[in-house]
C-alpha cells in the first residue's frame, strides 16, 4: 500500500533525518550532493528498508543516521534528542568485512562489550552464547580468514547484537553473499529481531529482499542529490520466511507496485553515467 | 615453472648443487688449471682446507665468545630499533602535523649510508659492543618505523568504523586496532630487520672492535688468511640461518591469525 504524503513523523520515532542533506567535496573542490531534503523516521521495533539504484546514497543516509557523516543541512534525531557524534545506541553491519582479522570469532565478539566494561569472564561467556545463536558454536576459536563469507557474516551480526543496541543500521549486509546464503542469514536475521524487536534502517537494492524483511519500504531516487520517491507498506504476515514468502500473492502485488516506483529511478540512473 | 619434484627429489637436487659447487672449487684450487695451485690457494683456498678450519673453529670455545658478543650486539641493537621506531612510528600516524615538519629529516637521515656513521659511534661510544648496537639501531630503526607508520595509516577504513560503532573510545581502537595492525606490519620486515641488526653488529665489529665474528673476519683478512676468512663467512652464515629460523618460529607464532600464503583465503 503506498503511503501518501510520505510516513508521518512521529515524536516516538528511535532515529529520524529531517530535512537532510549530505554533500561531498570532490577533488577539484566540486561539490556534489549526495542525498537531499530526506525525512525519514524509523519508530522503535519497526522494520524499515531502503531501495534505490546505485548511487543513490544509500549508505550515505545510514552513515548520517550512525554519526559518520555530519550533515550538510538538516538534522538527525536519535529518541527525540540531536545527535551529535558517533550514534552510541546504534548498531552497524557494514557490507564489507569488518570483523578484527586478528582476532578469533570469539573475542570479535567478545571485545563489542568491552567498552561497557563488562568482564572478561562473562564477556567470553556471552560472546560464545551469541555464537551459539547465530549457529557458529563450534567455530569461536577460528579466525576470520577461515570463516566462510556467510560465516563472518554470522559472526559480525553476533558482535552487532550482543551490546543490545537499540537501532540497527545495516549497509548491505548480506550484499556479497550467494543467493542461497542471503536467504538463511534474511531468516536468521528475522528470528533475532522477532525474538528482541528494535528499529531497524536495513538499505538493500535488492527488492525482494527489502520486501520479504521490512514493514516499510522507501524507494531513492537517482543520484545526485537523491530524494525519497515513494514509501510503502509492507503488511504481509509475521512470522516470514524468505524463501516461501516470494510465492505468495500478495507479495508480487507488492513487488509490481514498488518495481513500478524504482524502475523508473533505475533507468534514470543507467542513463546518466555508466554503472 | 612445469610439475613441481617431490621434497625428497628437490633436496637431492639441491644437495647436488652444493656438491657440484664445491666439486668445481676443488678441482680448481687443487690441479694446476688456471695456475699453480700454490699461488691460486693463496687467493682462493680449498674446500677441504675451509671446513677444517671451520670445524677447528667450532669446537674451539673461543669462538663462542665471539659469536655471543655478536648476539649481543644484535639482540640489542634489534630491540632498541624496533621499540624506537615503534614509538615514533605510532607518534607520528596518529600526529599528521608532526609526521609533515619532521619528513624531510627522516627521509635525510635515512638516505644517510649509515656505514659513514661508524667511525663516529666508535668516537662516541667507545669500541665496546655499544658502538654496533648503535650502528644497528640506525639501520633497524628505520625499517620498523616506515612499516609501523604505514600500519597504522593503513587501518582498514571499516575495520575502524566498526570498531568505533561498538563504543571503543581512543584507546580501546589503539589497543584493538592500531596496535595489532602495526605489529603485521612490523612483523613482515621482521626478517630484514633482523638482518640489518646482524649487518650493523658485524660492519661495525669489521671497522673496529676487539671481539665479535667480524673482527674474526677481518683479523684473518689482514693477515691475507684466506681460509680463515671463508670459515669465518661460514661460521656467519650458519648462525644467520639459525637466527632467521628462529624468527620464523616466533613470526609463526604471533601471526597465527593470518591466512597462509595459497591457502583458503
Amino acid at each position: 500500500m503506498r503511503l501518501v504524503g510520505g510516513t508521518a513523523l512521529g515524536h516516538g520515532d528511535a532515529v529520524r533525518l529531517e530535512d537532510v542533506s549530505i554533500a561531498f567535496t570532490l577533488k577539484g573542490g566540486k561539490r556534489y550532493v549526495a542525498v537531499e531534503g530526506i525525512d525519514l523516521g524509523v519508530m522503535p521495533g519497526e522494520f524499515v528498508a531502503i531501495v534505490g539504484p546505485t548511487g543513490s546514497g544509500k549508505s550515505t543516509l545510514l552513515n548520517a543516521a550512525a554519526g559518520l557523516l555530519k550533515p550538510a543541512s538538516g538534522r538527525v534525531t536519535v529518541f527525540s534528542s540531536a545527535l551529535s557524534g558517533l550514534n552510541a545506541r546504534a548498531g552497524y553491519l557494514f557490507q564489507a568485512d569488518a570483523l578484527m582479522p586478528w582476532k578469533t570469532a570469539l573475542d570479535n565478539v567478545a571485545v563489542a562489550l568491552e567498552p561497557q566494561s563488562v568482564k572478561r569472564a562473562e564477556a567470553l561467556a556471552r560472546a560464545r552464547d551469541w555464537l551459539g545463536k547465530v549457529g557458529l558454536a563450534t567455530f569461536v576459536d577460528r579466525y576470520p580468514h577461515m570463516l566462510s563469507g556467510g560465516q563472518r557474516k554470522r559472526v559480525a551480526l553476533a558482535q552487532m547484537l550482543i551490546r543490545d543496541p537499540e537501532i540497527l543500521l545495516m549497509d548491505e549486509p548480506f550484499g556479497p553473499l550467494d543467493a542461497q546464503t542471503r536467504q538463511i542469514m534474511g531468516n536468521l536475521l528475522l528470528d533475532l529481531w522477532a525474538a528482541n524487536r528494535k528499529a531497524v534502517m536495513f538499505v538493500t537494492h535488492d527488492l525482494e529482499e527489502a520486501i520479504a524483511l521490512s514493514d516499510r519500504v522507501v524507494v531513492l531516487s537517482a543520484g545526485p542529490a537523491a530524494r525519497i520517491v515513494g514509501e510503502f507498506k509492507v503488511d504481509l504476515a509475521r512470522p516470514r520466511d524468505i524463501s516461501e514468502i516470494r510465492l505468495e500473492p500478495q507479495f508480487h502485488a507488492l513487488y509490481k507496485e514498488i518495481w513500478s516506483c524504482l524502475r523508473v529511478e533505475v533507468s534514470r540512473a543507467y542513463a546518466s553515467g555508466p554503472a | 615453472m612445469n610439475r613441481p619434484v617431490n621434497r625428497l627429489g628437490l633436496l637431492a637436487l639441491q644437495i647436488l648443487v652444493g656438491l657440484i659447487g664445491l666439486a668445481i672449487w676443488h678441482v680448481l684450487t687443487v690441479y694446476p688449471i688456471l695456475g699453480a695451485p700454490k699461488q691460486i690457494q693463496f687467493f682462493f683456498s680449498t674446500p677441504v682446507e675451509v671446513l677444517k678450519r671451520t670445524w677447528m673453529e667450532m669446537t674451539n670455545p673461543e669462538i663462542w665468545g665471539h659469536l655471543w658478543i655478536t648476539l649481543q650486539e644484535t639482540v640489542l641493537a634489534f630491540v632498541f630499533g624496533a621499540a624506537g621506531g615503534i614509538a615514533f612510528g605510532f607518534l607520528f600516524a596518529r600526529n599528521a602535523l608532526l609526521a609533515a615538519v619532521f619528513d624531510p629529516y627522516i627521509k635525510a637521515a635515512n638516505a644517510l649510508p649509515r656505514v659513514v656513521l661508524a667511525p663516529i659511534f666508535a668516537l662516541w661510544f667507545g669500541l665496546g659492543i655499544w658502538s654496533k648496537v648503535a650502528l644497528g639501531f640506525t639501520l633497524v630503526f628505520f625499517i620498523v618505523f616506515f612499516n609501523v607508520y604505514q600500519g597504522v595509516r593503513e587501518v582498514s577504513p571499516v575495520v575502524l568504523n566498526n570498531a568505533r560503532m561498538l563504543g571503543m573510545n581512543e584507546r580501546g581502537l589503539l589497543r584493538h586496532v592500531y596496535w595489532p595492525s602495526a605489529l603485521t606490519w612490523m612483523f613482515s620486515s621482521l626478517h630484514t630487520a633482523v638482518g640489518f641488526a646482524l649487518v650493523g653488529a658485524v660492519v661495525g665489529e669489521y671497522l673496529g672492535s676487539s671481539a665479535g665474528l667480524g673482527y674474526k673476519i677481518h683479523e684473518a683478512e689482514s693477515v691475507f688468511d684466506v681460509t680463515g676468512v671463508f670459515a669465518g663467512m661460514l661460521i656467519l652464515t650458519v648462525f644467520v640461518v639459525v637466527i632467521d629460523t628462529v624468527v620464523t618460529l616466533i613470526e609463526n607464532r604471533l601471526l597465527v591469525w593470518r591466512p597462509q600464503a595459497g591457502g583458503q583465503g
